[in-house]
């Protein structure tokens, strides 16, 4: 089987799987999950039985359920602000190029002075001072995460400017809007798609840390950090409550990250900036 | 010790996709001789240089044959054997030097690393040994040469220490890989004419491979032809050159010839200028790079910029565009003033003057259509609807010689000339008026750029088009251009009807540069070599 016309390697189709897998669960959550997301409907920590596969969490809730709810905020929550970081840093890259030396001095300063700062203790103040509702988290993230689509969207665009079919536009007369869109969008595309899945497992990776903090995504809404937090107690008790989540997390990541290192196989260009953090 | 100190026989290379890129080609050295190997881009000549070496590209592999070195195979050898005789028995020179070259060491370390590596030289017998070779191959200062790096040193001399550094080791084979292409006309000559001297003082045996079948017959005592990775036809340089046997063969020398001749039926005539430059100055941050030029194009004319490399010709391109803005000067067009910079220029202005480049590869956006990029001039400057675009478009390809459903395709899979071609049709949907062509044919082979050459004219003679054309082949000026100028260091030292700039009286440079352009005979080099003798002396 081919997948845009190229052939996926084994680990690529592990990727593919797992990542597939979680999607599924995150769309029909409420049609597979046994048990509703704030439901409690077992014993404090409960064992794992035929009832509760997973067992119960610190307020008698079924983990498997949680879980897969879980997956739909974590996930969802993840994908919507990397949509939003890549819009805000490829637009802001793209203008920084085309529109000439001041604009890209202004974005290009302000763009470090946002690096400079530690970017969880940024996401921590912001959030602490507006209080963590997910519209807030998803902004706070987003901006944060662009300045960092910034550096590679302006890099890769750099090295297109200069080539001569965008010299031919400019002199034909086109708008910046034309040059952006037409001449370097589409070509700086490509060594873009897989800095999406880095910087999606990065941001999946910060939801679910804010989570664990306590700064994410709030309860009765189920998410893998927060689930790590609430049951984290259990660990001392020798219960496995907060490995389950624990365990989603990384199987995310890694199916991920699986496919990204495989796009990037197969579109192996020097994209000028390097997939920090 | 065979008699034949490197010996192909059948030898076949192909790329991982299973493309045969060398078929069955044989070929046989003997110490002192010379070997051209020629042929147009996808000949196969480079790679059969370096399979002489063992050595295939990324994506390729030798598939059969066998490559014997003073009579051992070295395909049969294992890696450490190949190592010891790389550049111990065979040596290579590339094309580009500056890219061959680590520019963080010095010339002097490069050059040594090889015979101390190889364990045939002591640090300082290779030191001197280096400072020998710098001393023949007529590099400045000889004792302080190697002292610098590579970028310090200009584009001839870095070829040159690229040749001491393969001789470094004194091999029995030298293959020089279009050594001389990257340089200017009037450079090659002084290289080539050092590496014909260095072959005959160490008696070493070399392939020399060119598109250049001048060059190719200055240097080398036997012609390969190549097409399509297969032989066409082997002779002596006298044979090739004089009764070419095949077809082909044949076509590629003729092609070559017809650049030595001026054109008669070039038509002097003098209509209202369209295009006039005035004491132009232009510069690159404080680097002046244009100055003060002056410059007319009538209607229907065409106008040749000649100059070597670093002449300010493309400056000049870049100028009239406006794309490098003046600093001082008039450029007018139909006696309206243009702005220096194209940002401050009317979308008419710009549509009357297009530009075609070099790399057609470049020029065209990957991503769009044939259709899209020809057709957005035309719905750009005269708002023209989808369906009428479209008829367009279809019109323009047959105008270039394209079949008209290209317009789906992407650029990516022509070939270099078919690109070339759109590029063409894409200046012509703007109806300019003048088209500046910045070197359009350099990147191409010969008989495609002949082709290109003959479409530009065509197009002259039936839409009246005024062309700036800017190169550094001079047989190019004398077969298209009613005008030439000649660009030396920012300035114009000559200029006027062609037919005039290439006849007597010349400006000393205009006759420097046309005596450095390579002739079909091989007692050339030698002729002109003796002559400037005589002038120094």
């Amino acid at each position: 089987m081919k997948i845009f016309g190229y052939k996926p390697t084994l680990s690529a189709w592990v990727g593919i799987f797992i990542v597939t897998f979680f999607l599924v669960l995150a769309i029909f959550a409420p049609w597979i999950a046994p048990y509703g997301e704030a439901e409690t409907v077992g014993r404090t920590f409960g064992r794992s039985s035929a009832e509760f596969w997973l067992g119960n969490d610190n307020i008698g809730r079924d983990i498997l359920s949680r879980i897969i709810y879980g997956a739909r905020t974590t996930i969802g929550v993840a994908l919507v602000t990397t949509i939003l970081s890549f819009t805000i840093g490829t637009i802001a890259g793209l203008m920084a190029v085309v529109g000439g030396p001041v604009i890209d001095q202004i974005l290009s300063r302000f763009v470090d002075i946002m690096l400079s700062i530690p970017l969880l203790v940024f996401a921590l103040i912001v959030l602490s001072m507006f209080g963590s509702s997910i519209p807030t988290l998803i902004m706070t993230i987003a901006i944060l995460d662009s300045t960092r689509v910034f550096r590679l969207a302006r890099a890769v665009s750099m090295n297109i400017a200069v080539l001569e079919y965008v010299e031919v536009a400019k002199l034909r007369g086109e708008g910046l809007w034309w040059v952006m869109r037409k001449e370097i969008l589409p070509n700086a595309l490509p060594p873009m798609i897989s800095e999406f899945g880095l910087r999606f497992c990065f941001n999946f990776l910060f939801v679910a840390g804010l989570s664990f903090l306590g700064l994410g995504i709030q309860p009765p809404l189920a998410d893998w950090g927060g689930m790590v937090r609430d049951s984290g107690k259990a660990i001392s008790f020798g219960l496995p409550a907060p490995l389950w989540p624990a365990m989603a997390i990384a199987l995310m990541t890694i199916g991920v990250n699986l496919i990204v290192d495989w796009i990037l196989s197969i579109n192996a260009r020097p994209s000028g900036a390097s997939a920090e953090m | 010790m065979t008699e034949h100190v490197l010996k192909i026989n059948n030898l076949r290379v192909e790329s991982v996709s299973g493309l045969v890129l060398v078929d069955n080609v044989s070929l046989e050295l003997k110490k002192g001789e010379v070997l051209g190997l020629i042929g147009e881009s996808g000949a196969g000549k480079s790679t059969i240089g370096l399979s002489a070496m063992s050595y295939a590209r990324a994506g390729c592999r030798i598939t059969g044959g066998e490559v014997l070195i003073n009579g051992t195979d070295i395909r049969k050898q294992d890696a450490e054997g190949r190592r010891d005789m790389r550049g111990k028995r065979i040596a290579y020179i590339a094309q580009s030097a500056a890219a061959s070259f680590n520019p963080s060491h010095t010339i002097m370390d490069q050059v040594c690393e090889m015979p101390i590596q190889h364990g045939l030289m002591s640090k300082d017998e290779a030191r001197k040994w280096a400072i020998e070779l710098f001393t023949s191959l007529g590099l400045p200062n000889p004792q302080t040469f190697g002292d610098r790096y590579p970028h310090q040193v200009s584009g001839g001399q870095l070829q040159r220490a690229m040749a001491a550094m393969a001789i470094s080791c004194r091999p029995d084979i030298l293959v020089f890989d279009e050594p001389t292409t990257a340089l200017d006309v009037t450079t090659q000559i002084e290289v080539l004419a050092l590496f014909k001297k260095v072959v005959k003082e160490y008696n070493t045996a070399a392939l020399y491979i060119t598109h250049d079948l001048a060059v190719v017959a200055q240097i080398s005592d036997r012609i390969m032809v190549l097409r399509h990775g297969k032989m066409v036809e082997l002779g002596t340089t006298e044979q090739i050159l004089q009764q070419p046997k095949e077809a082909y063969t044949a076509a590629l020398v003729s092609e070559r010839k017809a650049a030595d001749h001026i054109a008669e039926d070039v038509k002097v005539e003098h209509n209202e200028p369209l295009l006039e430059v005035k004491d132009v100055r232009a510069s690159y941050g404080s680097f002046e790079v244009i100055k003060g030029v002056s410059i007319a194009v009538a209607k229907g004319e065409t106008v040749a910029v000649v100059g070597e490399s670093g002449s300010g010709k493309s400056s000049m391109a870049r100028m009239i565009t406006g794309l490098l803005a003046r600093t001082s000067g008039t450029v007018t067009f139909k006696g309206k003033e243009l702005a220096p910079n194209y940002k401050h220029r009317s979308r008419e202005d710009l549509q009357r003057i297009q530009l075609i480049y070099q790399l057609p590869d470049v020029a065209l956006n990957p991503r769009q259509t044939i259709g899209e990029i020809i057709g957005r001039p035309a719905q750009f400057y005269f708002g023209m609807s989808p369906a009428k675009t479209k008829e367009r478009v279809a019109e323009l390809l047959t105008q270039v010689g394209l079949p008209v459903d290209y317009a789906g395709r992407l650029s990516t899979a022509l070939s270099g000339g078919q690109k070339q071609r759109i590029a063409i049709a894409r200046a012509l949907a703007a109806n300019p008026e003048l088209i500046i062509c910045d070197e359009p044919t350099s990147a191409l082979d010969q008989l495609v750029a002949d082709e290109i050459l003959k479409l530009l004219k065509k197009l002259q003679d039936e839409l009246g088009l005024s062309y700036l054309f800017i190169t550094h082949d001079l047989g190019i000026v004398r077969r298209i251009a009613h005008r030439t100028a000649v660009m030396l260091r920012g300035e114009i030292i000559a200029q006027g009807p062609t037919a005039q700039i290439f006849n007597p009286p010349f400006h000393p440079y205009t006759e420097n540069l046309l005596a450095s352009v390579p002739e079909m005979r091989t007692d050339w080099l030698t002729d002109v070599l003796a002559k400037r003798q005589q002038k120094t002396a």
